[in-house]
C-alpha cells in the first residue's frame, strides 16, 4: 500500500508531505529528490527503488508527483491513483502548476486525506468529491445533507448522489482517439494501434439507467446470428470492430457485461470517463508521409517529404504538424513549402512544418535543404523518424457509436426527451515515418 | 599575468549563461543549448572569417557547454587556430579549451603540438607559461613524447625567466609522474639540482619538488641536493621573517618550501660532512626553538604554518633516528601537542609519537606521555584520534609497563566504539602474549577479553590461547582452572565455550582432584553450554567429549549417553553425526590403551609467528601497524624505495605458516601426571587389509573435519590437511609415525586423486555403519593420529618448484632456504643457500636428507658436509648430488638443525626435487609424434584428467610452464593451434621412460584437459599428478 506522497517542484523543493505510514521514514523525500529529481543522468524508469523503498512518479509539467511504499503493491493501481489524483486536482484547481498547488495546499491535504486512508486508496470520483469537499471552506451542513453524504460515500452508488435535477436533461458523447503508428520508409506498416477513450457529460435528473452501444463486433456478429441471414452479418460486419481490450469507469455493471456485452450504468454526474479500449485491426491512417532523404557530399543534405490525406474528401484534418529531424551538426537550413508554414528549429533540432487546415484526399510538399558542418565525429546520424500530430473529426478504429437509451421510470422524462450530443475526434499519438 | 580587461567581457557569453541559469527545467536548458550550438554551428560554417574576438567567445561557448556535461564535436579547429593568436585572452581561451577538450588520440594533436612548440620557442614569457601549463593539463604520454626533451632545456637554459623557470619545473614534475620512462636524465639533472640556490623562491618551491620525486627513483643523482637543501633551509629558518616579504606567510617565513625541503631531506640518510650535519641539526634546534616562542599571530593560519614546518621537522627527526637529544626534544614538543585544544593537533601528535616510539632513543621519553595518551583514550571525543591513542600506547608498550597498558585498553574496551573493537583486541591480545612474563596472567587477560568482548575475539585469539597453554606445561592447571570457573557464568560468550572445552578436554584431569571441579561436574558444566552453541562449537564439544573418556573412565557411561541420543546421532548436521557415530563407536570397541593413543594429549605447537600479529597486519594493511622491531627498517626502505623494500615486505607476507617441528621424535614433553600410557604393542598390531579405496575418503574427511575445528594450529583449516588439493595428501611422506599405519595410510591417500568432495563426506555415515567393527574404528582413530604427526610436522613444499629449479624454498624468521638447481639425464645437482637472517651466530648447524622407505632405493641423495656454524647475516652453501635410481612418487626430506641463542631449532623441509627434473625434451615431426602416440595406446599407460584453471588461462604462461616441466613443446603438431603438445623422456638409471603430453584448455569453461602417455603407468600418473596442479 502506499506509504507517503510526495510534490515536488522542478527544483526538488517539496510542496506537499503527506506520510501515510510509519515505515517511510522523512529521509524518504530527500532520496527521490537526490535520485530521481537530481539525477546526473535523467531517470526515465516512473518506479525506482531507492534503499528499498519503492517511488512511483509522474510528471505533470514541471511538478513531479511520487508515491512511495515499502511493500511490494500493485504498480499499475498506484500509477492509476497517481493518474486519479491528478485529474481531481485539475478538477479543483485547474491546470497543475507549482503556483496551483501553492495557493490549493490546504485544500490539497484534505483532498489527500479523503482519497487516501491508510495508503488504501478511497473514493476518487470528483463529483461525488465536490459534495463534501469545497474550496469555499466548509458551512454547517444540516442533519439531512450530513445523512446524505454519509449514505452517499457509504453506499452502493457511491459516484451519484439522489435527487439531482435538470430543466433540460443533456448528454455529451465523445469518442477520443489517439492513432499511433511507425512505418517504414516503404510505406510499410511496422506498427499500429489505437487507443481511445469515450468521454460522457451528462445532465440527467433523477438516478437513470444508460445503456450505451457501438459497433463492437462481438455484438454485432451476435446479433447477426439472431437474425439468422448470413448476408445482414457480412454487411454489418464491415462496419463492425475488434476492440482488443478495454476498460469500464466503475459505474458499469461488469456482470452484465461479461454475460450480454452490454454495458449499462447508472451515470455519474457531470464529466468522466465511460470506457477505455485498444484496437490495432483495420486502422484507417488519416495520413501517409513520404520521405526522401539524399545525402550530396559531406556537407550537405537535401530533404523532401510529401504527405496524403487519407479520409472522405468532405472532412477537414486540423492542426497539422510535421517534425522533421535534421542532423546534430545543421549549420543552415533553407526550406519551399506549397502549404503551410515551415520552419527551422534549432532548440530542436527539427523542421516543423504546420498547415492549419486540409480536406481528405489531398496531397502537399516539403523541400529542404540542410547545410552541414564537417566534424571529427565518426559517429554516423542516427536518422531519428519523421514525426506527425493531427487532428481529425472520426474515429480512426472506426468505431460508430449505436446508441444511448436512457431509461429513468421515477421520473418522468424519455429517452427521447433527452438531448444527445455525439462527437468524434482522432487525434495523432506517436505517429512516425521512418526516412 | 595581464587581467582580462573590460572589454574583453564577452557579453554574448554572459547573456547565454544567464539564460541558461534562469532555465526552469531540464528540457528548457536542453532547448537553449541546443539553439546556441546551431547559432555556433552557423558561424563555423566557414563562409565568412571570423575575428579573433567572435571565435574566443564561440569557443568559451563551447566550453561552457562541454562543462554542462553535452557533448561537443565540433569547434576544435577554432580554438587550434586561437591558439596563434597574438593576443594573451584569446590564446588562453585557446589552450583552456584544448587542456579540458582535447583527447589525445585527436588528429588535431599534431597541429597542437606545432602551436605549443611555436610559444615554447618565441620569447614571450606569458607565452611560453601557457604552453607550459597546457603541456602539464593535458599530461599524456604525446605531449611527453614531444615535449620531453624541449621542457628540461628551458628549465636550465640562463636566460629563462623565474616565472617560466617556476612553469617548466611543475610541468617536468607532471610529466615525470605519467610517463617516468619518457622523461631522459641527463646533464640537466646537475643544474637542476643548483636551482635550489635560486633568488626567486618560487622557483626553489618548485624545484624542490621536482627534485624529491625524482630523487626518489635516482637517489644517487641528486645526492648534492642534500647541502643545498640545507643551506637554504637554514637561510630560511635564521632570516628574521620579513626578509622574505612575498613568501612570509603570516609571519613564517616560507612555509611550504621549508616543509618540501625537510621532506626532500627525508629521501636520504642523516648527512655524512659533519659540517652539514651541523648545520642541520642547527636548524632543527631553531624549528623547535620557535615552536617555544610565543605566537606572532593569534590568526589560526599562523600556527597551521608553523605546525607544518614543524611536524615535517619531527618526521625528519624520526626519519634521521640518530640524534637523541633531538629526538628527546621532539618527543617532548609532541608532549605539548597531545594537551593541546586542537583536535588536529593532538591526531598528528599522536601518529607522530607512534612512529618516535620505534626508535631506541625515543622511546622512554615517549614512555612518560602515558598517563596523558591514556587520558586522550578515554576522553577524546573523535573516535579517530581515539584509535591513534590506541595505536601509540600499542606502540609504546614494553615489558615494564605492559600489564598498565593491558589493563587500560582491556578497561577502555568495553566504552570503545565498534568500529575499533576488533583491532584493539588483537592488539591486547599481542600485547598480553609478548609480555606475558607468567602467563597466569596470559590467561587471566584473554579470558578477560572473550567476556568483555567476545564477538569481536577472532579466531586466531584463541588459538593462540590453546597454543599457547598446550605448549606451556606450567600453565595448564591454570588455565583449566581459570575457564573452569569462567564456565560458571550463567551466560558466557562461545569462544569461551570454545576455548573452555578444548582445554578442559585437554587438562581437565588436572583440576579434576578438587570435588568442585570432578569429572562429572566438568562434563555437566560443559553440556550445559552444548545447546546455545553453533555446529562448529558443538562439534568441538564432542571431541572434548570423547576426550573426558579417555581422562576419566568414571563419566564414559554418561557420555555414551549423550553421544547415544536421538539428537546426536541422528543430527541433522553431517558433521555432529558422523562424530556422534565414530565417538560413540570408538569408546564401545577400542580398550583403553587404545584409547589412550588416540586421544593422546595434543603435542606441542611449533612456535612461529603469531598469527594474530598477522592478522592485524592484514586488517591494517602493510607498514602501518608500528611493529616495533622492524617499523624503522621498513620506514627507512620506504622512503628510499631500493630493492630492499620490496623484497623485504614480499618476504614478509609471503612467508608460510611454517609447521617447523622435529620430523623425527614428536613426542610430547614428559609430564608427571597421571594420564593414561599407551602401550606399545599396539602399533604392532597387524591391520587387517582393508579395501582402502572403501574408505580413503571417509578417513580424509572425518581426519580433516577434526582438525579444521579441533586443531587450533591451523592459520586456516585447507593448510592444516590441505583437503582442498589433493597433492598435499598424496605427497606427504608418511613422516615418523608408526610404520606400518602410516604407509598403509599413505597408500590409502595416494590413491585417492581426487580432491574430498561433498558427495563423498555425506556418504561417510552410511559407509561408516555396516563397517564399523574392530578395524574400521582402530583405522579411523589412527588416521586422526597420524594425520596429525604428519602434517605438523613437514613443510609442505611449494608446487612453485615443479616448474622451476631456482627460488625461496622456506623462510622464517630466523633462517631463509634459497635453492639452485640443475639437472642432466639421470643426474641432479642442487646448491641449498642457507641465510642466517639474525645478527646471531647459529651453532651446531647441521643438515641431512631423509629418503623414506621405497624412496632410498629410488634416488640416491648425497650431501656434502658444511661448517657448524653460519654468522649472523652470512649465508652458508651447500651442495646434493641426487641421482635418478628408477621413477619416484615421494619427495625427499631434509633436515636442518642449529643453535640459534640456546635453544634447538628443528627444521623440515621437503626438498622439490620431482620425477619430472630428468626430463630431457625430445623434438619431433607431427607424425612422429602421432605414431608414437598411437604406440602408447594401453589402458594403463595413459592418463587423463579433467580439472579447473586455477590461475587465469594465459596461453604464454602455459607455454613457459610447459617448457619449465622439462619437456619440449611441439608446436604444429595438434590440428588445434590451442592446444599445446610436448615430448620428452625421463633418464633414471634403471631405464628411460618416453613420455607424452596433450594439453587441451577449454576457455569457456575455464578448464582443462590434460592427457598423458608414457610407457610405465606409475610415470604416467606421477607425471599428471605434478602437471595439472600447474595450471
Amino acid at each position: 500500500m502506499i506509504g507517503g506522497l510526495f510534490i515536488y517542484n522542478h527544483k526538488g523543493e517539496v510542496l506537499i508531505s503527506r506520510v501515510y505510514r510509519d515505515d517511510i521514514g522523512r529521509n524518504a523525500v530527500d532520496a527521490f529528490r537526490v535520485n530521481v529529481i537530481h539525477a546526473r543522468q535523467q531517470v526515465r524508469s516512473p518506479v525506482n527503488n531507492i534503499a528499498r523503498t519503492s517511488f512511483f512518479h509522474v510528471k505533470r509539467s514541471n511538478i513531479w508527483l511520487a508515491a512511495v511504499t515499502k511493500q511490494n503493491v500493485n504498480a499499475a493501481m498506484v500509477f492509476e491513483f497517481l493518474y486519479k489524483m491528478c485529474d481531481v486536482m485539475t478538477a479543483y484547481f485547474g491546470k497543475i502548476s507549482e503556483e496551483n498547488i501553492k495557493n490549493n495546499f490546504v485544500l490539497i491535504y484534505e483532498l489527500l486525506d479523503e482519497i487516501l486512508d491508510f495508503g488504501y486508496p478511497q473514493n476518487s470520483e470528483t463529483g461525488a468529491l465536490k459534495t463534501f469537499i469545497t474550496q469555499q471552506g466548509i458551512k454547517s451542513a444540516t442533519k439531512e445533507e450530513q445523512s446524505q453524504i454519509t449514505s452517499q460515500v457509504t453506499g452502493q452508488i457511491g459516484w451519484r448522489r439522489e435527487g439531482i435535477k435538470y430543466r433540460r436533461n443533456e448528454l455529451f458523447l465523445d469518442v477520443l482517439e489517439s492513432v499511433n503508428l511507425l512505418m517504414s520508409p516503404q510505406g510499410q506498416v511496422l506498427s499500429a494501434h489505437v487507443s481511445g477513450r469515450v468521454v460522457m457529460k451528462s445532465y440527467l435528473s433523477g438516478m437513470p439507467e444508460c445503456k450505451f452501444g457501438m459497433n463492437d463486433k462481438i455484438v454485432i456478429d451476435k446479433q447477426g446470428k439472431g437474425g439468422g441471414t448470413d448476408e445482414a452479418g457480412k454487411s454489418t460486419g464491415k462496419q463492425s470492430i475488434a476492440i482488443d481490450d478495454c476498460t469500464f469507469h466503475q459505474c458499469v455493471r461488469l456482470s452484465k457485461f461479461d454475460s450480454e456485452r452490454s454495458i449499462s450504468f447508472i451515470p455519474p454526474d457531470g464529466e468522466y470517463e465511460l470506457m477505455r479500449y485498444r484496437t490495432t485491426k483495420d486502422i484507417i491512417l488519416p495520413f501517409r508521409v513520404i520521405p526522401l532523404v539524399r545525402e550530396v557530399g559531406r556537407t550537405k543534405l537535401e530533404v523532401k517529404v510529401v504527405i496524403k490525406s487519407n479520409f472522405k474528401p468532405s472532412l477537414l484534418a486540423q492542426k497539422i504538424e510535421v517534425r522533421i529531424p535534421t542532423p546534430l551538426n545543421t549549420s543552415g537550413v533553407q526550406v519551399i513549402c506549397m502549404k503551410g508554414k515551415a520552419k527551422y528549429k534549432a532548440s530542436e533540432n527539427a523542421i516543423v512544418w504546420k498547415i492549419k487546415r486540409m480536406a481528405g484526399m489531398k496531397e502537399s510538399q516539403i523541400s529542404a535543404e540542410i547545410e552541414l558542418l564537417p566534424t571529427n565525429d565518426k559517429k554516423k546520424w542516427a536518422r531519428p523518424p519523421i514525426s506527425m500530430n493531427f487532428e481529425v473529426p472520426f474515429a480512426p478504429s472506426g468505431l460508430k457509436v449505436r446508441y444511448l437509451k436512457v431509461f429513468e421510470p421515477k421520473l418522468n422524462y424519455s429517452d427521447h426527451d433527452v438531448i444527445k450530443w455525439v462527437r468524434y475526434i482522432g487525434r495523432s499519438g506517436i505517429y512516425e515515418t521512418r526516412c | 599575468m595581464p587581467a582580462v580587461s573590460k572589454g574583453d567581457g564577452m557579453r554574448g557569453l554572459a547573456v547565454f549563461i544567464s539564460d541558461i541559469r534562469n532555465c526552469k527545467s531540464k528540457e528548457a536548458e536542453i532547448k537553449r543549448i541546443n539553439k546556441e550550438l546551431a547559432n555556433i554551428r552557423s558561424k563555423f560554417k566557414g563562409d565568412k572569417a571570423l575575428d579573433g574576438y567572435s571565435k574566443k567567445k564561440y569557443v568559451c561557448k563551447l566550453l561552457f557547454i562541454f562543462l554542462l556535461g553535452h557533448d561537443i564535436d565540433f569547434g576544435h579547429m577554432e580554438a587550434v587556430n586561437l591558439l596563434s593568436s597574438n593576443k594573451y585572452t584569446e590564446k588562453q581561451i585557446g589552450y583552456l579549451f584544448i587542456s579540458v577538450l582535447v583527447n589525445s588520440n585527436s588528429d588535431l594533436i599534431r597541429l597542437i603540438n606545432n602551436a605549443i612548440k611555436n610559444d615554447l620557442a618565441s620569447r614571450n614569457p606569458t607565452f611560453m607559461n601557457l604552453a607550459l601549463h597546457c603541456i602539464a593539463n593535458v599530461g599524456s604520454r604525446e605531449m611527453a613524447e614531444a615535449f620531453a626533451a624541449d621542457v628540461p632545456r628551458i628549465l636550465v637554459a640562463g636566460d629563462t625567466m623565474d616565472s617560466v623557470k617556476q612553469s617548466a619545473a611543475l610541468c617536468l614534475l607532471r610529466l615525470n609522474r605519467t610517463s617516468p620512462d619518457l622523461v631522459p636524465m641527463g646533464e640537466w639533472t646537475a643544474r637542476v639540482v643548483h636551482l635550489l640556490n635560486d633568488q626567486h623562491l618560487g622557483v626553489v618551491t618548485a624545484a624542490t619538488s621536482l627534485i624529491t620525486t625524482l630523487a626518489q627513483k635516482n637517489p644517487d643523482d641528486f645526492k648534492t641536493s642534500v647541502s643545498l637543501a640545507v643551506a637554504r633551509l637554514s637561510r630560511i629558518v635564521t632570516s628574521a621573517s620579513t626578509d622574505l616579504q612575498d613568501y612570509t606567510y603570516y609571519f613564517v617565513a616560507a612555509p611550504w618550501l621549508s616543509v618540501k625541503l625537510l621532506r626532500l631531506l627525508q629521501c636520504y640518510p642523516p648527512p655524512e660532512d659533519a659540517a652539514i650535519r651541523g648545520r642541520l641539526t642547527e636548524c632543527l634546534e631553531t624549528i623547535l626553538n620557535k615552536a617555544q616562542e610565543p605566537p606572532k599571530s593569534k590568526k589560526v593560519q599562523h600556527s597551521n604554518a608553523k605546525n607544518a614546518v614543524l611536524f615535517e621537522a619531527i618526521s625528519l627527526i624520526i626519519h634521521h633516528d640518530s640524534e637523541p637529544t633531538l629526538l628527546v626534544r621532539a618527543c617532548n614538543q609532541l608532549g605539548q601537542f597531545l594537551q593541546h585544544r586542537e583536535t588536529n593537533l593532538r591526531y598528528l601528535a599522536l601518529e607522530s609519537m607512534c612512529t618516535l616510539a620505534s626508535s631506541e632513543f625515543s622511546h622512554e621519553a615517549v614512555k612518560t606521555h602515558i598517563e596523558t595518551v591514556i587520558n586522550a583514550l578515554k576522553t577524546e571525543r573523535d573516535v579517530s584520534v581515539r584509535q591513534r591513542a590506541v595505536d601509540l600506547l600499542y606502540a609504546m608498550c614494553d615489558r615494564s609497563n605492559a600489564k598498565q597498558i593491558v589493563a587500560e585498553m582491556l578497561s577502555y574496551l568495553e566504552t570503545a566504539d565498534y568500529s575499533i573493537r576488533e583491532e584493539i583486541v588483537l592488539k591486547v591480545a599481542i600485547l598480553a602474549e609478548k609480555y606475558a612474563v607468567d602467563y597466569t596472567w596470559y590467561v587471566d587477560t584473554i579470558l578477560n577479553l572473550i567476556r568483555i568482548a567476545g564477538d569481536y575475539v577472532s579466531e586466531e585469539v584463541w588459538y593462540r590461547v590453546i597454543q599457547i597453554v598446550i605448549n606451556r606445561d606450567d600453565v595448564q592447571g591454570y588455565a583449566a582452572k581459570t575457564v573452569f570457573e569462567a564456565l560458571q557464568a550463567p551466560a558466557c560468550h562461545e569462544n569461551l565455550v570454545k576455548v573452555g572445552g578444548y582445554i578442559l578436554g585437554e587438562f581437565g584431569n588436572l583440576i579434576a582432584g578438587d570435588p568442585r571441579s570432578s569429572p562429572l561436574v566438568q562434563f555437566n558444566l560443559l553440556h550445559s553450554k552444548f545447546h546455545l552453541c553453533s555446529v562448529p562449537t558443538r562439534a568441538l564439544l564432542l571431541s572434548a567429549y570423547i576426550k573426558f573418556i579417555n581422562l576419566f573412565p568414571e563419566v564414559k557411561g554418561t557420555i555414551q549417553e549423550v553421544l547415544r541420543s536421538d539428537s546426536q546421532l541422528r543430527n541433522a548436521d553431517v558433521e555432529l553425526q558422523q562424530r556422534a557415530v565414530e565417538y560413540l563407536r570408538l569408546s564401545c570397541v577400542a580398550s583403553t590403551d587404545i584409547l589412550a593413543t588416540v586421544l593422546e594429549e595434543m603435542p606441542p605447537f611449533p612456535e612461529r609467528e603469531s598469527s594474530i600479529l598477522a592478522k592485524l597486519k592484514r586488517k591494517k594493511g602493510p607498514g602501518t601497524v608500528p611493529d616495533i622491531e622492524e617499523n624503522r627498517k621498513e620506514r627507512n626502505a620506504n622512503v628510499n624505495g631500493g630493492p630492499n623494500h620490496t623484497s623485504a615486505t614480499s618476504n614478509a607476507k609471503a612467508s608460510p605458516p611454517s609447521f617447523v617441528g622435529d620430523l623425527l621424535a614428536p613426542a610430547p614433553p614428559p609430564t608427571n601426571r597421571p594420564r593414561p600410557v599407551s602401550s606399545a604393542s599396539f602399533l604392532q598390531n597387524p591391520l587387517t587389509p582393508l579395501p582402502p579405496q572403501a574408505y580413503a575418503i571417509p578417513l580424509a574427511a572425518s581426519a580433516g573435519t577434526f582438525y579444521q575445528v579441533a586443531a587450533p594450529a591451523a592459520a586456516s583449516s585447507t593448510d592444516l590437511l590441505g583437503l582442498g588439493s589433493s597433492t598435499s595428501l598424496n605427497s606427504t611422506p608418511p613422516a615418523a609415525a608408526p610404520p606400518t599405519a602410516a604407509s598403509l595410510l599413505v597408500d590409502v591417500f595416494s590413491e585417492n586423486s581426487p580432491p574430498v568432495s561433498a558427495p563423498a563426506h555425506i556418504a561417510v555415515p552410511a559407509t561408516a555403519a555396516p563397517a564399523a567393527d574392530d578395524n574400521f574404528s582402530s583405522i579411523t582413530t589412527k588416521s586422526f593420529h597420524v594425520a596429525e604427526s604428519i602434517l605438523a610436522d613437514v613443510q609442505e613444499p611449494t608446487d612453485k618448484f615443479v616448474c622451476k629449479n631456482n627460488g625461496v624454498l622456506y623462510e622464517n624468521q630466523l633462517l631463509q632456504i634459497g635453492l639452485k638447481s640443475e639437472y642432466r639425464q639421470n643426474l641432479g645437482r642442487m646448491y641449498v643457500f642457507f641465510g642466517n637472517k639474525t645478527s646471531t651466530q647459529f651453532l651446531n648447524f647441521a643438515s641431512n636428507v631423509v629418503c623414506q622407505d621405497t624412496l632410498a632405493s629410488q634416488l640416491n641423495v648425497h650431501l656434502k658436509p658444511v661448517d657448524p656454524t653460519v654468522d649472523g647475516g652470512a649465508q652458508l652453501q651447500q651442495i646434493i648430488n641426487i641421482e635418478c635410481v628408477s621413477d619416484f612418487v615421494e619427495a625427499p626430506v631434509l633436515n636442518i638443525q642449529f643453535r640459534y641463542g640456546g635453544t634447538l631449532q628443528n627444521i623440515a623441509v621437503k626438498l622439490p626435487i620431482t620425477l619430472n627434473k630428468f626430463f630431457q625434451p625430445t623434438e619431433m615431426m607431427s607424425q612422429d609424434f602421432f605414431q608414437r602416440w598411437k604406440q602408447l595406446s594401453a589402458p594403463q599407460q595413459e592418463v587423463q584428467k579433467i580439472f579447473k584453471a586455477k590461475h587465469s588461462m594465459d596461453t604464454e604462461v602455459t607455454k613457459a610452464k610447459i617448457i619449465g616441466f622439462g619437456v619440449a613443446l611441439l608446436d604444429g603438431v595438434d590440428p588445434n593451434p590451442s592446444n599445446f603438445v610436448g615430448a620428452g623422456v625421463i633418464h633414471t638409471k634403471t631405464t628411460q621412460v618416453g613420455c607424452l603430453l596433450r594439453l587441451e584448455p577449454n576457455m569457456q569453461a575455464q578448464m582443462y584437459r590434460l592427457t598423458l602417455r608414457t610407457s610405465r603407468d606409475t610415470v604416467s600418473q606421477r607425471l599428471c599428478d605434478l602437471l595439472s596442479d600447474q595450471f
